[in-house]
């Protein structure tokens, strides 16, 4: 796999400068037709590509809205350290809904399995709410599964927050409509149509810095559920679970306490490309899935909820 | 890596087996993940399909849209993604049964390249015209007709040429230039990306062979920006930049649509209706500042003069385009409203957003016979003639040279909702 070389003039794009143009012409949109945008950020790639399309959309000015981290607590460190960073580097306002928070106060109740993915969305609302945002950009791609193969890149939400599949808007040619009636707002989906290898590509040819975790690593892990989980302080083994060292990378970032890592020796984006090519031959023997990759698979699907 | 993107758009009635080809295609293109594969051969094993061990019911790989019509909700256009050694493709899988037209609009509306699928056994049927009747408005640049089931007529030569040929007298009569019609049986997977052994008589290519090597003319064309997005750094530069150098930045954003675009080129703005003159000083890209910007890029123009330009504004290199406020358009209904002559709605076209009226209807397409119709109001999924009459003045241009200067949507000024899509086309009175 080779990066993918910027198209002579006057001849056809690649690939790659045809979804950041794409990506770029809605996140211009999106900022001028909308009055209080944010963008949410959780340190994974995809949201580092929406902040970099951001960046390079308004460029030479800063980006102007602020970050949104719902922080569900259960965090690995280096990406809360990146986070910071990236803050720190853009010069941007973060804006931090914190699960925890809502769990001290009370309003929100720890689920039975100890994880705190589904009680994001509480607090997602509520900050969207409480800081006005009538348009939130997010980093979800199509190709991560069914239902969001259906998701519009301007989806609405009522004031509730609730996406009603039936009732979506047709988006025709590369006018997006964004009016909405005052208590709902949007979220913007600008990479909606990158796959997860272009946005590893992309991340390649810009250079675009990612938080270590998704690089080839020594860590302690044990094996639940077929997936490799990290030892933290939210999740530890069950007695029968046997603690090793492993090397592993993520594919996503999410809570930590049901986040799954991938065997790997990919410790750099050349790596995890050629990984990734290795998974579609895996596909093409039709064979059985490579553990490695499968795991991944299913993790990636798992890893809803957030939006 | 492969280096050019294809977007393509399917259409075709209940039971002529898109379901299937679509799986096909992305099955036999690699592009279902193994863990996919195995869901795929235990859902087919359970429901029994085709009998033999490990036969896979391919329509099940678009299962999310089937299920929905079983339960009778309406369906909406989905997107699937794949990718060969040549090409990467997003594929707008549009279910042809319930609100076709307003889906295969939708799909059709980004297309490069339409696949419209015909049962071998029933030929072209009315449903097809309709299909081919909505591409040619659109103007999808090259149209591809599968002609499914080719086993069950025993590819049989003669009934797939009587079908070409109708097809090619069809695509006449609708001016559909780039026609391609290719046999195939998605169930059995030939000439889909496999040649066929069953049809020595067909030398032409299958039908992800000519998805591969289809050629895109680029938006030819004068040079057409519609401005997004004015950027002013003052006080908000990005980190790093020297802010004196930036002192008097002012940079009109927006994606660069027909045509290519040099620095030191004359530019005309319409701005509101009003024409004014610059020079292009400077072109920014996602890559930095380049010399000349070709049709599909996003940029910032900087201009030589001092031009008071906004949001909705348009930026042209050669004739200016016209600036009008009442203009016919055929439009495509698109939300479950009725629309009427007289009705208050907003005009988006390009990055402007106005009032409007829908100020006559002048008529109705029957799809089927391409007939026109009088009538008084306009549904869901039809598609009419009107005449728009806008508060401020609009950059039209016809949208057989631009898409982007041809095409407008109407909204509900009330709800905000999209309600139909519109295409500037001047109509050839004598047909
Ligand atoms: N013999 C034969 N049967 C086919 C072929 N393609 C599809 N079929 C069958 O035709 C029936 C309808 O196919 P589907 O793929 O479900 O077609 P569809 O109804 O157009 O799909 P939707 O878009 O979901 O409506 C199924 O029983 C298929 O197995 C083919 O090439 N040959």
């Amino acid at each position: 796999m080779t990066v993918t070389a910027p198209a002579p003039a006057g001849t056809q794009r690649s690939v790659l400068d045809a979804l950041e143009a794409e990506s770029i012409h809605i996140i211009r949109e999106v900022l001028a037709e909308f009055e209080k945008p944010g963008l949410l950020f959780s340190g994974g790639k995809d949201s580092v590509v929406v902040l970099h399309l951001l960046a390079k959309a308004v460029y030479p000015a800063r980006v102007p809205i602020p970050v949104v981290h719902i922080d569900t607590g259960h965090n690995f460190g280096e990406v809360i350290n990146f986070r910071d960073a990236v803050v720190k580097k853009y010069g941007l306002n973060l804006v931090v809904g914190s699960v925890q928070e809502y769990i001290d106060r009370g309003e929100l109740k720890e689920l039975p399995d100890g994880t705190r993915n589904r009680l994001q969305t509480r607090v997602l609302l509520d900050t969207i709410e409480s800081n006005g945002f009538d348009v939130v950009f997010g980093g979800a791609r199509r190709d991560e599964d069914k239902a969001r193969a259906k998701e519009r890149i301007l989806s609405l939400r009522d004031e509730f927050g609730v996406w009603d599949p039936r009732n979506q808007r047709p988006e025709i040619w590369n006018l997006y409509n964004g009016r909405h009636e005052p208590d709902w707002h949007v979220r913007a989906f600008p990479i909606s149509n990158w796959t997860e290898r272009d946005i590893w590509s992309y991340i390649q040819r810009e250079n675009i810095e990612l938080p270590p975790i998704y690089f080839a690593h020594k860590r302690q892990v044990f094996e639940r559920d077929g997936m490799w989980r990290a030892v933290t302080p939210v999740s530890q083994p069950e007695p029968n679970e046997q603690v090793t060292i492993k090397q592993v990378r993520y594919r996503t970032v999410g809570d930590a306490s049901c986040t799954g890592a991938v065997l790997s020796a990919a410790d750099d984006v050349q790596k995890v490309l050629d990984e990734l090519a290795v998974s579609t031959l895996t596909e093409r023997g039709a064979t059985r899935a490579d553990d490695r990759i499968s795991a991944a698979a299913m993790e990636d699907r798992k890893s809803e909820g957030y939006f | 890596m492969s280096t050019t993107l294809l977007r393509i758009a399917t259409a075709g009635s209940v039971d002529d087996g898109k379901s299937t080809l679509v799986g096909r295609l992305l099955h036999d293109a690699k592009a279902i993940l193994a863990d996919s594969l195995d869901d795929l051969a235990r859902t087919s094993a359970e429901r029994g399909f085709g009998g033999e061990a490990g036969a896979l019911d391919l329509a099940l790989v678009t299962d999310g849209l089937r299920a929905e019509r079983e339960q009778g909700i309406t369906i909406d256009v989905a997107y699937r993604y794949f990718s060969t050694e040549k090409r990467s493709f997003i594929l707008a899988d549009c279910p042809g049964h319930v609100q076709y037209t307003r889906n295969t609009v939708t799909g059709a509306s980004t297309a490069d390249a339409a696949i419209v699928l015909v049962d071998a056994r029933n030929g072209v049927l009315e449903q097809t015209r309709r299909h081919l009747g909505v591409l040619a408005l659109l103007r999808v640049p090259q149209l591809i007709v599968a002609v499914n089931k080719m086993d069950l007529v025993n590819w049989d030569e003669a009934r797939f040429t009587q079908i070409e040929s109708e097809i090619h007298v069809l695509a006449a009569e609708l001016d559909l230039h780039a026609t391609t019609v290719i046999p195939v049986s998605a169930l059995d997977g030939d000439n889909v990306v496999e040649p066929s052994a069953n049809a020595d008589w067909y030398a032409g290519p299958t039908l992800l062979g000519l998805l591969e090597d289809l050629t895109l003319a680029q938006p030819a064309g004068a040079a057409r920006l519609d401005v997004q997005y004015v950027i002013r750094p003052q006080g908000g530069l990005a980190p790093g930049l020297d802010a004196e150098y930036y002192r008097d930045y002012r940079g009109y954003a927006g994606t660069l649509v027909d045509g290519s675009l040099s620095v030191g080129d004359p530019v005309q703005i319409l701005s509101n209706g009003y024409p004014a003159h610059s020079t292009v000083k400077a072109i920014g890209t996602p890559a930095g500042l380049v010399h000349t910007a070709h049709a599909g890029e996003a940029i910032v123009l900087e201009l030589a003069d001092e031009v008071d330009i906004a949001r909705g504004d348009t930026v042209v290199a050669g004739i200016l385009p016209e600036a009008v406020r009442e203009f016919d358009a055929d439009i495509c209904v698109l939300a479950p409203v009725k629309l009427a002559e007289g009705q208050r709605v907003l005009i988006k076209h390009g990055a402007k957003v106005a009032a409007a009226k829908v100020a006559q209807i002048e008529h109705v397409l029957n799809v089927a016979d391409y007939s026109r119709e009088a009538a008084a109001t306009l549904a869901l999924n039809d598609l009419g003639r009107i005449t728009v009459r806008s508060s401020a003045a609009v950059s039209v241009a016809d949208y057989r040279d631009s898409r982007t200067g041809g095409s407008f949507l109407l909204i509900d000024p009330a709800t905000g909702r999209t309600l139909a899509a519109g295409i500037i086309q001047a109509h050839d009175e004598a047909a």
